[in-house]
């Protein structure tokens, strides 16, 4: 047994998983704040990425883009507040989610209809090489990957715990009718987490970006995070980042591990069927409350 | 105001019905010497790069043609785009929508997509329009008899992965050096990446080489796994057998676990600029086959540049930086065989426009030499091309190109496959799929 | 004013039960089903059926199943392009290895083996809830993806691992042509919307309402969970499994799992919802907006800016159009088509009087 080899794996899968975070946590903020699973959350990704490489390669460096992107977030924000959100207040969750899907349309339609359909590389000047630590390669990438996605999650909850909108947010995430007795004005409230959530898909469209070019697949990126919203939690922000660990971690290892027996190619599945197996044990995921039934 | 929006919704649904189905049912007048070739292309999605490059070199290429010869002999190019989305039944969709088009029908199908190019093959058959996937499709329609109406021209995955070989034979110094040489080939998972796992374990039988599959799971944004194996097992060359994302993430974590990049040679559909910008430095060294190289001094991409593009005109690009990279050069190469198979047609069936069938003779007939590439400007551009009835690949040739941080430089000259293992494979196939569908295989020596 | 019941007594139990009590309704289906069965396949062309109907008809088909799940039994699940998957194959299969299966036989057969797989799929609906279960449906649709891609003796070990379906022939009549392909998709699809129909109306359909609404309270009065659930799947899964069998042998002829991939999972779940959940008549309305919208789009492209607009943009738009008319009829009508189609039938009931 290669134990450099396992460790390798498994500080990769790591790592891998917490690109996959990323992207959960932006579904985890608007789920918290409004109830709304974003599917729309890897267009948003898509989007942002295309905008800041855009503008990047036009010259603009790299504050100066991420400043751009944030503010056309801030507009998207608005413009679904505005568009998707407010006709469909207290409808039930399937409705706002079929509404995501239309907004995931329009958003990739707007983006490549604008921006065009060309593949972007990015290089943020992180090169993706790896550096040795205890006698194991880790990537560069990676490890600053990790360190901005500890940042982002410090920040949130700095964000959540101690901002008096951070606190609306979460009034607001426990019950909506409740907020809007004590004054919350809820409008104001989604188009914060909506731009919460768009930046938090700035990042991870810059992250997945460098990674593997700005190009239409990085919507894609959301389908590797519902087993990790699945594992965490909807609605835990550190539940994303466990939850993505875990999912990177084991898709890996069964990847390098089982792939060879059972066939190759299973990284595809595995995720799920952890969570299935997972969910048999606690049907509330890791992070989720025990649901009590009133019947 | 809740009743209002419902009724406003429902008069607007009713008015969408009526006014689309009354577009639906109007047809564009089309004049009647005009030969109707349809462009299902796909300008949206992920594929959108290959989908606009390619399509804009085709009807860039056929816009020349009309623009400074007036079409072929006099007969104009008229087409007409679908969008397909690159999937499966808006492909079928757009066959339906475009096959009787034009005053003879559709001239023949370029779909640009595998799985497009299988659902239609039968119905095209039965409607007697030929359909040409020039690069990719059903390898085993090279096998004319069978499929009279398909021809993957040029060259077909299977003898691809030959020519391949004998790269890395050539390489290795010489074929019997592949003895006990260990390869990787890291395939994407779909029915295009499969398609060459049977190919490989034959020539490894052959040569004496270990080939191991490893299968990269759709679309391929993360390969840490599959590169971390390759690592440990330090084969000698990896083929990448990649698509879209998958190639330019696999060129990046082979940076990352340090396999050198000048050692993994991928397929054509992983040759083009959009699939190595995005990795950056870590694509240098990279070698990829080609069936035609990039660049633009060829006569045939200057005459276009020169009647389409210039003199206020526009072209179907609308990223000039574009012209002469691979995709576009593909979509040139679609024009050239498609416009040359008219033309072979029109010198037996007359200077008019052409039905399906007759074209699909055009097509069997086709045959461009050197000279006739000297002609057309594309000399180096494509290989000398002769199709026939039992032989619908008609060239199984490629070059190989390495990638230099900025473009791709030809590596090699024509590097031809070898039929010997490659055709008894494509008639096996072919021969199971009429057994399968009760058809006779015509019989070439009668026609 | 035409659509008044009045006058119209129901004396036997028989009548009272019917699908239609109303006499305009039954008229109109009627008027339907003649303008179905007979005029379109004296005027259509094979445009028409090749490329518009049949898919349609088809994805009703998978979207009445996934219905049933998800509209009916309140179980919701991505994984119904799986169990296409799996109808297609097993179809295929059985052509193949069962000497002399008549048609009918071995996409009867399909259903069942791919209602056994969903049955197996299902088990995990008895602990875990809502959008949780959604995940064992994602390990489904992965899971059989790569399985049918992975052995090659689901697709008779073809190199590209994709089945070439048999040519369809019930009883020495061949259905080759697109006309007849029609005519047989829209016979076995209107004969299981029947079905569907009956079942939904019965004590079956009426358990899986009750599970839906209220798991804990169905449990009390004794509806019993696992037969109930694991039921729903079965017969959803059965429905999924023939609409794949019909998409491989009367619509594409050829076929590859990525057909079924979880794009298309999420296309027939936008379907019910968009067509309005638990409603028969809106998984019919959503497969229409899904499959024809995207294509109307285009035609109308095409017609309207033809040379005008640049290809990609007019391709992009399209897209944007999509996504906006989806946001567009959700705030109209948050539940579906298909309450909007009732909405507009009750206020036909009043017309030309406002209330």
């Amino acid at each position: 047994m290669d134990w450099s080899f396992f460790f390798e794996v498994l500080i990769g899968g790591l790592l891998a998983g917490i690109m996959y975070s990323l992207v959960a946590l932006g579904f985890v903020l608007i789920y918290k704040a409004s109830g709304v699973f974003n599917f729309a959350q890897g267009a948003m990704v898509f989007f942002a990425a295309l905008i800041f490489v855009s503008l990047f390669e036009k010259g603009w460096g790299l504050a100066g883009a991420a400043a751009a992107t944030l503010g056309v977030m801030v507009v998207l924000a608005f413009f679904v507040e505005r568009v998707v959100l407010r006709p469909l207040v207290n409808q039930p969750p399937i409705a706002l989610f079929m509404a995501t899907i239309g907004l995931a349309f329009l958003i990739e339609g707007f983006a490549q209809g604008i921006l065009g359909a060309q593949v972007h590389g990015l290089d943020i000047g992180i090169a993706d090489v790896p550096v040795q630590i205890g006698g194991i390669n880790i990537s560069k990438f990676d490890l600053f990957a990790a360190g901005v996605a500890a940042l982002l999650v410090a920040m949130l909850a700095f964000f959540f715990s101690k901002t008096r909108i951070g606190r609306a947010l979460r009034a607001v995430a426990d019950d909506h009718q409740a907020a809007l007795a004590v004054g919350i004005p809820l409008e104001q409230i989604w188009v914060v987490v909506w731009t919460a959530s768009g930046f938090v898909a700035l990042v991870a469209g810059i992250l997945w970006g460098s990674r593997t070019g700005v190009q239409f697949s990085l919507t894609f990126t959301a389908l590797k995070a519902l087993p990790v919203l699945i594992l965490g939690g909807f609605t835990s922000i550190p539940g994303a980042i466990v939850g993505g660990l875990i999912v990177g971690a084991s898709e890996k290892l069964a990847e390098v591990y089982l792939g060879p027996h059972i066939g190759s190619g299973l990284e595809n599945w595995f995720p799920y069927a952890l969570a299935t197996l997972f969910l048999l044990v606690r049907p509330e995921g890791l992070f989720g409350e025990k649901r009590i039934e009133r019947v | 105001m809740r009743n209002r929006i419902r009724i406003s919704g429902l008069s607007v649904s009713a008015g969408l019905a009526g006014l689309v189905l009354g577009l639906a049912l109007a047809a564009p007048a089309l004049g009647q010497n005009e030969q109707f070739i349809p462009m299902p292309s796909y300008r949206v999605g992920p594929y959108a790069a290959g989908g606009t490059g390619t399509f804009g070199g085709f009807i860039d290429y056929l816009d020349m043609l009309n623009k400074r010869d007036g079409g072929i002999n006099g007969v104009k190019l008229t087409w007409e785009e679908c969008e397909t989305e690159y999937k499966n039944d808006r492909g079928v969709e757009c066959y339906e929508r475009l096959k009787n088009k034009g005053p003879t029908g559709a001239a023949m199908f370029n779909f640009l997509s595998t799985g497009i190019t299988y659902a239609v093959i039968e119905r095209a058959t039965a409607d007697k329009i030929p359909v040409v996937s020039i690069g990719y499709g059903r390898t085993d329609a090279s096998d004319g008899r069978v499929f009279p109406y398909v021809f993957p021209l040029v060259t077909n995955y299977w003898s691809q992965n030959t020519a391949k070989i004998k790269f890395i034979g050539m390489k290795s110094g010489g074929m019997d050096k592949l003895k006990g040489k260990k390869i990787i080939n890291l395939y994407h998972g779909s029915a295009y990446g499969k398609e060459t796992i049977p190919v490989l374990d034959l020539q490894a039988k052959k040569y004496g080489f270990t080939v191991t599959h490893l299968e990269v799971p759709h679309p391929g944004n993360e390969q840490e796994s599959q590169w971390l194996q390759i690592r440990q097992a330090k084969p000698d060359w990896v083929i990448l057998r990649g698509w879209g994302v998958m190639n330019p993430v696999a060129l990046k974590t082979a940076a990352k676990v340090g396999y050198p990049r000048d050692h993994i040679v991928g397929v054509w559909w992983s040759g083009a600029e959009e699939d190595v910008e995005p990795a950056g430095d870590a694509a240098k060294g990279f070698i990829s086959a080609a069936f035609h190289p990039s660049g633009t001094n060829f006569p045939v991409l200057q005459d276009v540049k020169k009647y389409v593009y210039s003199g206020g005109h526009k072209g179907n690009l609308e990223d000039m930086n574009r012209f002469g990279k691979m995709y576009y050069n593909r979509g040139i190469i679609h024009g050239i065989l498609n416009t040359e198979a008219i033309r072979t047609a029109q010198a037996k069936f007359g200077k008019k426009p052409l039905t399906g069938e007759q074209v699909r003779w055009g097509l069997e007939n086709l045959n461009i030499d050197e000279k006739r590439l000297k002609e057309l400007g594309a000399f180096g551009l494509l290989q000398p091309i002769k199709v026939s009835c039992m032989d619908h690949e008609g060239g199984g040739a490629v070059k190989f190109q390495q990638w230099d941080g900025k473009k791709w430089n030809l590596i090699t000259d024509w590097i031809k496959s070898d039929q010997t293992i490659v055709r008894p494979m494509i008639e096996e196939s072919a021969a199971a799929y009429a057994k399968e569908k009760g058809i006779t295989p015509r019989d070439c020596s009668k026609e | 004013m035409i659509y008044r019941e009045a006058g119209q007594f129901h004396a036997t139990y028989a009548e009272d039960q019917r699908i239609f009590p109303i006499r305009q309704d039954r008229v109109a289906f009627a008027g339907i089903l003649f303008i179905a069965f007979v005029l379109v396949p004296l005027i259509g062309n094979d445009y028409w059926f090749g490329a518009i109907l049949i898919p349609f008809l088809i994805l009703s088909l998978a979207a009445l199943g996934l219905n049933i799940l998800t509209g009916y039994a309140g179980q919701l699940s991505l994984g119904s392009a799986a169990f296409m998957a799996v109808g297609a194959f097993a179809a295929y299969n059985l052509m193949l290895r069962v000497p002399h299966l008549p048609l009918l036989a071995s996409f009867f057969l399909a259903g069942l083996v791919t209602a056994a797989v969903g049955l197996v799929f299902g088990l995990p609906s008895l602990r875990i809830k809502g959008f949780y279960l959604a995940v064992t449906t994602l390990a489904a649709q992965f899971i059989i993806e790569w399985a049918l891609t992975k052995f090659g003796w689901f697709s008779n070990y073809n190199p590209s691992g994709v089945i070439s379906a048999q040519k369809m022939v019930i009883l020495g009549y061949r259905f080759e042509s697109p006309v007849r392909r029609y005519l047989l998709t829209l016979a076995l699809v209107s004969l299981l919307a029947l079905a569907a129909k009956n079942l939904v109306r019965s004590r079956v359909g009426r358990a899986w309402m009750a599970v839906r609404d209220m798991d804990v309270a169905a449990e009390v009065i004794g509806i019993p969970m696992l037969e109930t659930k694991l039921l729903a799947f079965a017969v959803s899964s059965f429905y999924c499994g023939v609409a794949g069998a019909l998409w491989a042998f009367a619509y594409l002829g050829t076929v590859e799992p990525q057909a079924f991939d979880l794009t298309r999972s999420f296309q027939i779940l936008f379907m019910i919802i968009i067509g309005g959940l638990g409603s028969v008549l809106g998984s019919f309305l959503g497969a229409a907006f899904i499959v024809l919208l995207p294509i109307f789009l285009n035609v109308a492209a095409h017609s309207l800016f033809s040379g005008g607009v640049s290809q990609s943009l007019a391709s992009n738009l399209e897209l944007m159009v999509f996504g906006a008319l989806i946001i567009f009829f959700l705030a109209v009508e948050p539940l579906g088509l298909a309450r909007l189609w009732q909405t507009g039938k009750e206020k036909l009931r009043l017309w030309p009087f406002p209330h």
